[in-house]
C-alpha cells in the first residue's frame, strides 16, 4: 500500500499519530533488556534466602521478566547476595567475567555493599564493589524480597535512563 | 527506609501512641515552660476550654513524667497548655509527609517521631524521657527488694525479730527466703563426691601404668560440664595415650567428638572430646604446647576424623601436627599469611 504523506486526510493523519511511535533503537534495546533481566543463580549467605523468596511464587520475580539462570553465560545480572569472603572474591570476579555484555551487578544487603557486620573481620571483603562494578546497592540485613524487587526496579530504571539519554548514571 | 518507618507506624497500636506521646512532650516542657506559661496566662482562662482532645488525653497519661513537675509548679492548669503547642510542632515536619495517605490527629502521628528519621533534637530527649522514669523506678524497686532481702536474711539468722521483715513486699520476702535457704544448704552440707571421681582416678591410674608415669599432667573434673573428667596429657605421650584411650577395654573411646584449639596467650592448647559410644562416657583431653613453636602429635592415625579438625586448627592457630597426612590450610586461601585466631595476629587490612 502506497501512502502519500503529503496528501493524507485528517483521519489518516490521526490514525498514524495513534499507531506510530518514534524512538531510537537504543531506547528499544534498553526497554527490552530492562524487562528481561536474567540474574545468575548465585547465593552467598542469608541474603540468598531472601533472594530465593523473591523468586518464589509469593513475590514472583518472573513477573518482572527476572528469571534465574544457572550459567553465567546466559545471565546478564549478578545479584551478589551475601558476604563476600576473600576466598570467594576471585570466584565472584571470574563469574562476572564469564557473563556476556551487557551486564549489571546488584549488591544485595550490607555485606555485599560494605562488609556489613563483618567489616572488622579478617576474612571479609569490604564491599563487592572492590571486585566488580556495582550498579545498584540494596541496604538491609538482609533486605526483604520487596527491597530486592525495589532494587531490581531501580536497575530497570537505570537501564532505560541510560539508553534514553546516553548518559552513564555511574562509572560502572 | 521509608517503608520501615511506615511499617513501624502501622505496627504500633494506638494505645501505645497515646502512652508515648506525653512522655515525649514532657521532658521538653521545663525548658520552654516560662515563655509558654506566660503566654497561656496572658490568654486567661481560654486555653482550658480550647484544649484539643489529644492534649487532654495526654494530660491524663504522663504519670511519672508530669507529676513531679506539677508538684513544684503551683496550679495544674498552666503546664497543660504549655505542652499543647509543642506536641504537634517539633516532630511533625519530619513525619507528616509519610502519613499523608492515612491522615491522623497530631497526637497520634507523634508516636512515630522518635523513630530513626525524627525531627531535630527530639529523639534524644524522648529516649531519655521514655526510659529514665522507668529505670529509676525499677532501680528503686530493686533497692527496696534488696534491703528487704537483707533484713529478712538477718532476721532468719538471728532467729528472732521477724517483725523487721514484716513490712517487706511478699515477693521480696519469698525471694529472700529462697536465697537464705540456698545459702544455708551451701554452707551446711559438704560437697558430695562426684560419681565421676572414681572414673577419673582410674583413668589416671591406667594411663600412668600403660603409657608413662608422667603422661598425665593434670586431672580434674569440670564442674561446669557435668563433672566431665578432664585430663591434661603431655605432648610427647599423647599419641600413645590416644591409642590407649581408643583401644583399652576400660576406655573404648572409639569416637572423637571434637577437636578445638585454644590460644591462652601463655601457651597453646588442643582440646579433644572423646565419646565411648557403648557406655556414653565423655572425657575431655587437653594437650598443651608452647606458643612460639606450637606442635602437638597428630591423632589422625587413631581417629581419622581428626584430619580436617587438625587442619582447621593449623589454619587458624598455626599449631603444627607432626604425623598429619596432609597438613595444609582448609578454610583460608592457600596464600594466606598468618593465623588469624592467634591473639597476636595483625590483620593486613588497614580498616580492620
Amino acid at each position: 500500500m502506497e501512502l502519500d504523506l503529503a496528501n493524507i486526510t485528517l483521519e489518516e493523519r490521526r490514525e498514524l499519530e495513534r499507531n506510530v511511535i518514534l524512538g531510537t533503537v537504543e531506547q528499544l534495546k534498553g526497554w527490552v533488556r530492562s524487562n528481561s533481566l536474567w540474574p545468575l543463580t548465585f547465593g552467598l549467605a542469608c541474603c540468598a534466602i531472601e533472594m530465593m523468596a523473591a523468586g518464589a511464587p509469593h513475590y514472583d520475580l518472573d513477573r518482572f521478566g527476572v528469571m534465574f539462570r544457572a550459567s553465567p553465560r546466559q545471565a546478564d545480572v549478578m545479584i551478589v547476595s551475601g558476604t563476600v569472603t576473600k576466598k570467594m572474591a576471585p570466584l565472584v570476579r571470574q563469574l562476572y567475567e564469564q557473563m556476556p555484555e551487557p551486564k549489571w551487578v546488584i549488591a544485595m544487603g550490607s555485606c555485599a555493599t560494605a562488609g556489613g557486620p563483618y567489616v572488622r573481620s579478617y576474612s571479609v571483603v569490604k564491599g563487592v564493589d572492590q571486585i566488580v562494578p556495582v550498579d545498584v546497592y540494596i541496604p538491609g540485613c538482609p533486605p526483604n524480597p520487596a527491597a530486592l524487587i525495589y532494587g531490581i526496579n531501580k536497575l530497570q530504571e537505570k537501564i532505560r535512563y541510560e539508553a534514553k539519554t546516553g548518559k552513564r548514571v555511574t562509572d560502572g | 527506609m521509608s517503608e520501615e518507618q511506615k511499617q513501624n507506624g502501622a505496627r504500633s497500636g494506638e494505645g501505645e501512641a497515646q502512652a508515648e506521646a506525653p512522655a515525649a512532650a514532657a521532658p521538653q516542657a521545663p525548658e520552654s515552660a516560662p515563655a509558654t506559661e506566660s503566654a497561656s496566662r496572658a490568654d486567661g482562662a481560654k486555653p482550658a476550654d480550647e484544649q484539643p482532645k489529644a492534649v487532654q488525653e495526654s494530660a491524663e497519661t504522663p504519670r511519672q513524667a508530669a507529676q513531679p513537675q506539677a508538684a513544684d509548679e503551683s496550679p495544674q492548669a498552666p503546664p497543660q497548655p504549655a505542652e499543647a503547642p509543642q506536641q504537634p510542632a517539633a516532630p511533625q515536619p519530619g513525619v507528616e509527609p509519610k502519613h499523608t495517605a492515612t491522615p491522623q490527629p497530631a497526637g497520634e502521628t507523634q508516636q512515630s517521631a522518635p523513630q530513626p528519621a525524627a525531627g531535630p533534637s527530639q529523639p534524644a530527649a524522648t529516649a531519655a524521657g521514655e526510659k529514665r522514669p522507668l529505670t529509676d523506678e525499677e532501680k528503686e524497686a530493686r533497692r527496696q527488694a534488696a534491703l528487704a532481702a537483707r533484713a529478712a536474711k538477718l532476721a532468719a539468722q538471728g532467729g528472732a525479730a521477724a517483725g523487721a521483715a514484716a513490712g517487706a513486699a511478699a515477693g521480696a520476702r519469698a525471694a529472700a527466703g529462697g536465697a537464705a535457704a540456698a545459702g544455708g544448704e551451701g554452707t551446711q552440707e559438704p560437697p558430695k563426691p562426684s560419681p565421676n571421681q572414681p572414673k577419673l582416678d582410674r583413668a589416671v591410674q591406667l594411663l600412668k601404668e600403660l603409657v608413662a608415669e608422667d603422661a598425665v599432667e593434670e586431672a580434674t573434673l569440670n564442674p561446669f560440664n557435668d563433672d566431665m573428667p578432664t585430663l591434661v596429657i603431655r605432648g610427647e605421650h599423647w599419641l600413645k595415650a590416644a591409642q590407649t584411650l581408643r583401644d583399652h577395654p576400660e576406655f573404648g573411646f572409639r569416637y572423637l567428638r571434637n577437636v578445638a584449639g585454644v590460644d591462652h596467650e601463655t601457651h597453646m592448647e588442643v582440646v579433644y572430646h572423646l565419646l565411648n559410644m557403648d557406655s556414653g562416657d565423655t572425657y575431655c583431653v587437653k594437650v598443651r604446647t608452647n606458643r612460639d613453636n606450637p606442635s602437638v602429635p597428630s591423632v589422625v592415625s587413631v581417629w581419622a576424623t581428626a584430619n580436617w579438625q587438625e587442619r582447621e586448627i593449623y589454619d587458624l592457630l598455626g599449631i603444627v601436627f607432626p604425623g598429619h597426612p596432609d597438613l595444609r590450610r582448609i578454610l583460608l586461601p592457600d596464600d594466606w599469611v598468618g593465623h588469624p585466631l592467634r591473639k597476636d595476629y595483625v590483620p593486613l587490612d588497614p580498616e580492620v
